[in-house]
C-alpha cells in the first residue's frame, strides 16, 4: 500500500481583535509621533509598552507617562546573516532602548550609523517614519543623537 | 481527601463584546474580586491555575499575558489547561490534595466576539475523517437531538420549554446581558437552522472573565465530590441518546439529594439528556442563573457553573451540583458536586 504523506484541508479562521484601552492609548500616541507609558502605583516602575497591570505587584496601572524619545542603549545584538521573515537588510543592530524616565528597556532597530559603532551606554534618539501608522515599526529606528555615552552605572539597574 | 471549600467567586459581567479589558485587565479584575472575597491576599497563593484557549483568544501565548494580571513576581507555582475554567479548578484541587499547598486561585478568561467560535470549535474534531468535512458543533448537535426524538426521549416543544426556563431565570442575573423573554409558541414559531433545532437553541456566546480562590478547610461552600469522563471523539461509535461520560462522572462526584444544579448546556436540546444522565431528579432546580443559554463565555463557563452553584449554597442550599462540558455533542464532562461547610 502506498502511503499518504499529503492531503488537503484547509482551514481558515478569521478575528476581529481590539487592543484593548492601555494598547490603544499607546498606538494612539504613536499616531502623534507620542510615546506613552504607564506607571505602576506601588512600586512606581514606568512600563513602555505599557501594560494593564504591574506585573510584579498585580496593581493596575492607570497614570499615563509621557516619555521622551531619547534613550540609552542598555543591550544589542548585530544581525550579520540572513533568515526567514528577515524585515530588513543585515547587518543591522537589534538593541534595548531604555527610553529616559522609563524603568523597562522597548526593543527596537538601531540605524543610521555603522553598526560597529553601536554599543552599551550609546545615546540615542527615535526617528520617525512620515506617517506614523498605529504601529511602534513607526518608529524607523532610534540613531546616535551626539550625547556622551551613559554610565554603566545609571543603567546597571535595568539590564 | 483534604477538604476544599470555595472560598471566593467572582466574574466580569459578561458582556456580547467587550473592548476595554486585554487579558492581564479581564484577570487581574477577577482575581482581586475572588482573593477579597476570601479575605485573602496573592501571597497566601500557593497555587495558581487557569483555563483559557490561544483560538479564542486570536494570539499565541494569550495565558502568558494573562499572567500580569495576577503578578507573578517572584516567581509562583503555577499551571494552565487549554480548557474550560472548571478543569483548572479540577486540577487545583488535585494539587491541595497533596497536602503541602492549602490555598489556590482558579482563573479563566475568553472573548467570543473576537473569532468565529462556531468554527474554533469544529476544528476539535478528528483532522483526518471529521475536520476536513467542516462538521459545525451545532449540526452535530442537531445529529443527537434528531435521535433523541426518534427515540421518544425529547419534543421539539421540550427543547423551546428549556430555552423559556433559561431565558426567565436570567432574568434576575445582573452579570448578564439582558435577554427578552419569549413562550414556547413563539419560539416554535422560528426557523429552523438546524433541523430540528432554531437559533436560539444555541447558547449565547459573550466576553467574560471568572476567578475562584480554593481552601483548604476554613468557610464556605465544601465539593463533596469532583470527577470528569471524556467520551471517544468518533461520534459514530458514540450511542448519542446517552452520555456515558457525564453519567459517570455523576455518580463518582455523588450526584444524589442536589436541590439545584448549574448545567453547562451548548444546546437546549441537551439539557435533558444532561439530567437523565446524571440522575437529576425533576424537583432539581436547572439553573438558576440562567446558565449558557443566556451566557456562554468560552473557556468561563463551566468555572462560572461552579461559582454560581457556591452562591446557591451560600443563599441556602444543602447540596447543589455543577456541569461543564466540552467537545462535540457533550463529549467530555465534569461534574463537582458542593455542599453546606460542617
Amino acid at each position: 500500500m502506498k502511503p499518504v504523506t499529503e492531503f488537503r484541508s484547509p482551514t481558515k479562521l478569521t478575528y476581529t481583535v481590539s487592543a484593548g484601552t492601555v494598547a490603544t492609548e499607546f498606538l494612539s500616541a504613536i499616531l502623534q509621533r507620542r510615546i506613552v507609558g504607564r506607571r505602576c502605583p506601588v512600586c512606581t516602575k514606568v512600563y513602555v509598552p505599557p501594560r494593564p497591570a504591574c506585573p510584579t505587584c498585580a496593581a493596575l496601572c492607570e497614570e499615563p507617562v509621557e516619555l521622551p524619545e531619547t534613550g540609552t542603549v542598555t543591550t544589542f545584538s548585530v544581525v550579520r546573516i540572513p533568515f526567514p521573515g528577515q524585515l530588513l537588510e543585515p547587518p543591522y543592530a537589534c538593541a534595548h532602548v531604555l527610553l529616559d524616565g522609563a524603568d523597562v528597556p522597548l526593543l527596537h532597530i538601531v540605524g543610521g550609523v555603522d553598526v560597529n559603532q553601536v554599543r552599551m551606554g550609546l545615546r540615542v534618539t527615535a526617528v520617525w517614519y512620515e506617517e506614523p501608522q498605529p504601529t511602534l515599526a513607526s518608529i524607523r529606528y532610534f540613531t546616535p543623537n551626539g550625547e556622551p555615552d551613559a554610565d554603566y552605572a545609571s543603567f546597571r539597574e535595568h539590564v | 481527601m483534604r477538604p476544599v471549600h470555595i472560598a471566593g467567586f467572582a466574574q466580569l459581567p459578561h458582556g456580547l463584546v467587550d473592548n476595554r479589558h486585554d487579558e492581564g485587565g479581564m484577570v487581574r479584575a477577577v482575581t482581586a474580586a475572588a482573593l477579597q472575597e476570601a479575605g485573602l491576599g496573592r501571597d497566601d497563593v500557593g497555587f495558581t491555575c487557569s483555563g483559557s484557549s490561544d483560538y479564542i483568544m486570536g494570539r499565541p501565548f494569550s495565558f502568558v499575558m494573562a499572567l500580569d494580571g495576577i503578578g507573578a513576581w517572584p516567581p509562583i507555582r503555577e499551571s494552565h489547561v487549554e480548557m474550560d475554567g472548571a478543569w483548572a479548578l479540577y486540577e487545583a484541587w488535585v494539587r491541595l490534595q497533596h497536602g503541602d499547598v492549602d490555598v489556590a486561585l482558579v482563573y479563566c478568561f475568553g472573548k467570543s466576539s473576537l473569532g468565529d467560535v462556531e468554527a474554533i470549535y469544529a476544528l476539535q474534531n478528528d483532522p483526518y475523517t471529521i475536520a476536513p468535512l467542516g462538521l459545525d458543533p451545532m449540526t452535530a448537535a442537531a445529529l443527537q437531538a434528531r435521535q433523541l426524538i426518534a427515540r421518544g426521549l425529547l419534543t421539539e416543544r421540550e427543547i423551546a420549554e428549556t430555552v423559556v426556563n433559561a431565558r426567565r431565570n436570567g432574568q434576575s442575573n445582573a452579570e448578564v446581558p439582558a435577554i427578552e423573554t419569549r413562550s414556547v409558541e413563539q419560539l416554535l414559531a422560528q426557523p429552523l437552522v438546524r433541523d430540528p433545532l432554531r437559533a436560539h437553541d444555541a447558547a449565547r456566546f459573550t466576553d467574560g472573565a471568572a476567578a475562584i480562590v480554593l481552601t483548604v478547610g476554613g468557610g464556605g461552600p465544601r465539593i463533596a465530590g469532583i470527577d470528569h469522563r471524556i467520551d471517544s471523539m468518533n461520534l459514530g461509535v458514540r450511542d448519542l441518546t446517552l452520555c456515558n461520560s457525564a453519567r459517570i462522572a455523576a455518580e463518582r462526584a455523588g450526584a444524589h439529594n442536589i436541590d439545584a444544579a448549574e448545567l453547562y448546556v451548548p444546546y437546549a436540546s441537551q439539557e435533558k439528556l444532561l439530567c437523565a444522565a446524571m440522575g437529576l431528579d425533576p424537583g432539581v432546580q436547572i439553573n438558576p442563573s440562567g446558565g449558557t443559554l443566556v451566557a456562554e463565555t468560552p473557556m468561563v463557563a463551566g468555572l462560572v457553573r461552579i461559582g454560581e452553584a457556591a452562591r446557591l449554597i451560600r443563599s441556602g442550599a444543602k447540596r447543589t451540583l455543577a456541569h461543564a462540558t466540552a467537545g462535540p455533542c457533550l463529549q467530555q464532562n465534569l461534574v463537582c458536586v458542593l455542599e453546606e461547610a460542617p
